[in-house]
């Protein structure tokens, strides 16, 4: 299980506390994963990447292990402690005011 | 018994205010979508309990929500508004050419008689039609594919379309203004639209009196009347009483013809109500003092409205889909500001009295009369 971390906004729309557990099936990547999570949680869909071109959100950042990882390429692997569950997978709110 | 309910939008969530036909106690419920922007909400005329809401924020997109129960609970809807075939380009602020680019839906227009059908006003200016309750939206292209839309530019708040009007006695007819573009009209449901815009002239365009390029602000209408139309422009309070063939100013005697917000009293076609705005650069009431302007010759001669509301000190601005009016016997007008507050007159304006005064900036204010 892959443990994501939202922003309050989207754990408000989602109707979440805390963080949230998503199994991927396969190798899994950023983009396995959203599509996980958008499965589980369609009222996402769109709100994390563009619904056109599935390319992430500007205002949209990932993080994972004191890494930035929202310029990985989309079918990157995740890192290995993010796919143990070790660490949370962070979808970010980027920080420019609001 | 008699009572309203008034949606406001704002930066940082939706309220929705409650009355009986007093008006004189409300009931406040919010904030909805807590931190998100609301552009505007609004119910359908044929089951005054279904709302639609548009949410947004620069961060996580657009989502559509939807009420059944008059604003006591909500559901997101859809949220994906494609533009049909290749979106083309109009133009950017410095003349050069710009992809179309969905931001977000600035107006919702339910139909007049069947409640899952939506009109949806965008930004960047396109129309979508929703015809089940929101959950799936097309997109008009008859519009963005007029000729003219490769030189449609935006304004200052972005190229949105923000005012969608059908005609009450021709469901072919529709109106839509964009910012800046001009006023458009289908006759025929939405395929084929043209530009309605002779008799204006805008400052800041290659061709004054070009048949498209013109900021306009805001249409109003009275249902009694659908070939007359108000316009409140960039610069300019304008009228037309042949459905938009042609517009003559009416702005008259008003300290300033510049402004945003324009309505139409619910049974005097006649009685129009602006909001006058310094101007183009100082977007706050001359003299800081907040007046309504009431004409009710159709424009030209304006009385000021002050009773109750800040005579002094007052720099708020009052924008474009934040007028609204009912229809009860004594016709009530509401408006809110940038500043938080929404105000209330039910007596046509003569005085005023806030429902509130601490919200958010206000965006847009909506009214339903309930019986």
């Amino acid at each position: 299980m892959i443990r994501v971390v939202l922003p309050a906004h989207l754990r408000t729309l989602a109707h979440l506390e805390g963080e949230v557990e998503i199994e991927v099936t396969g190798s899994p990547t950023q983009r396995s994963l959203i599509d996980a999570l958008e499965a589980r949680y369609p009222v996402l869909r769109g709100t994390i990447r563009d619904p056109v071109s599935q390319k992430r959100r500007a205002f949209v950042r990932f993080f994972a292990c004191e890494n930035d990882l929202s310029h990985d390429l989309p079918d990157s692997p995740l890192p290995e402690a993010v796919v143990t569950g070790a660490e949370p997978f962070y979808v970010i709110g980027a920080m420019a005011g609001g | 018994m008699s009572g309203v309910r008034v949606l406001v939008g704002t930066r940082k969530g939706a309220f929705v205010l409650t009355s009986d036909g007093k008006r004189e106690a409300w009931e406040i419920n919010g904030p909805y979508f807590a931190g998100w922007e609301i552009y505007h909400l609004k119910g359908s005329p044929a089951d005054p309990d279904r709302l639609y809401a548009s949410q947004s924020t620069g961060w996580f997109g657009q989502l559509i929500q939807r009420s059944d129960d008059g604003g006591t609970t909500w559901e997101p809807v859809g949220n994906q508004f494609n533009y049909a075939g290749v979106p083309g380009t109009h133009q950017w602020y410095d003349g050069t050419p710009h992809p179309w680019e969905f931001a977000r839906v600035w107006h919702l227009e339910p139909s007049l008689s069947d409640p899952d059908t939506v009109l949806a006003g965008v930004e960047d200016a396109a129309l979508f039609r929703s015809s089940d309750g929101g959950r799936n939206w097309q997109e008009l292209p008859g519009l963005r594919g007029h000729d003219t839309g490769p030189a449609w530019q935006p304004g200052a708040g972005g190229m949105c379309l923000h005012t969608i009007i059908v005609d009450p006695s021709d469901a072919e007819r529709i109106f839509v203004a964009i910012s800046a573009a001009g006023v458009f009209r289908t006759d025929d449901g939405g395929g084929t639209w043209r530009p309605v815009n002779r008799g204006l002239s805008s400052e800041g365009i290659p061709d004054p009196d070009a048949d498209v390029g013109h900021c306009v602000h805001r249409l109003a209408m009275h249902p009694s009347r659908p070939e007359v139309l108000y316009m409140q422009k960039h610069w300019g309070v304008l009228r037309s009483d042949n459905a938009g063939e042609s517009w003559e100013k009416v702005s008259g005697d008003l300290p300033t013809d510049f402004g945003f917000a324009i309505d139409v009293h619910a049974h005097e076609p006649e009685t129009v109500y602006v909001v006058p705005i310094k101007s183009d650069s100082e977007h706050f009431p001359p003299e800081g003092k907040l007046r309504v302007y009431r004409s009710r010759t159709g424009g030209n001669e304006w009385e000021a409205l002050g009773a109750g509301l800040p005579q002094k000190d007052c720099y708020v601005d009052v924008l474009r889909d934040a007028m609204a009016v009912d229809s009860l016997d004594s016709c009530g007008v509401y408006f809110g500001t940038t500043g938080g507050q929404v105000y209330a007159s039910a007596d046509a304006g003569d005085s005023w009295a806030p429902i509130v005064r601490d919200l958010p900036a206000v965006l847009s204010v909506e009214v339903q009369t309930l019986q």
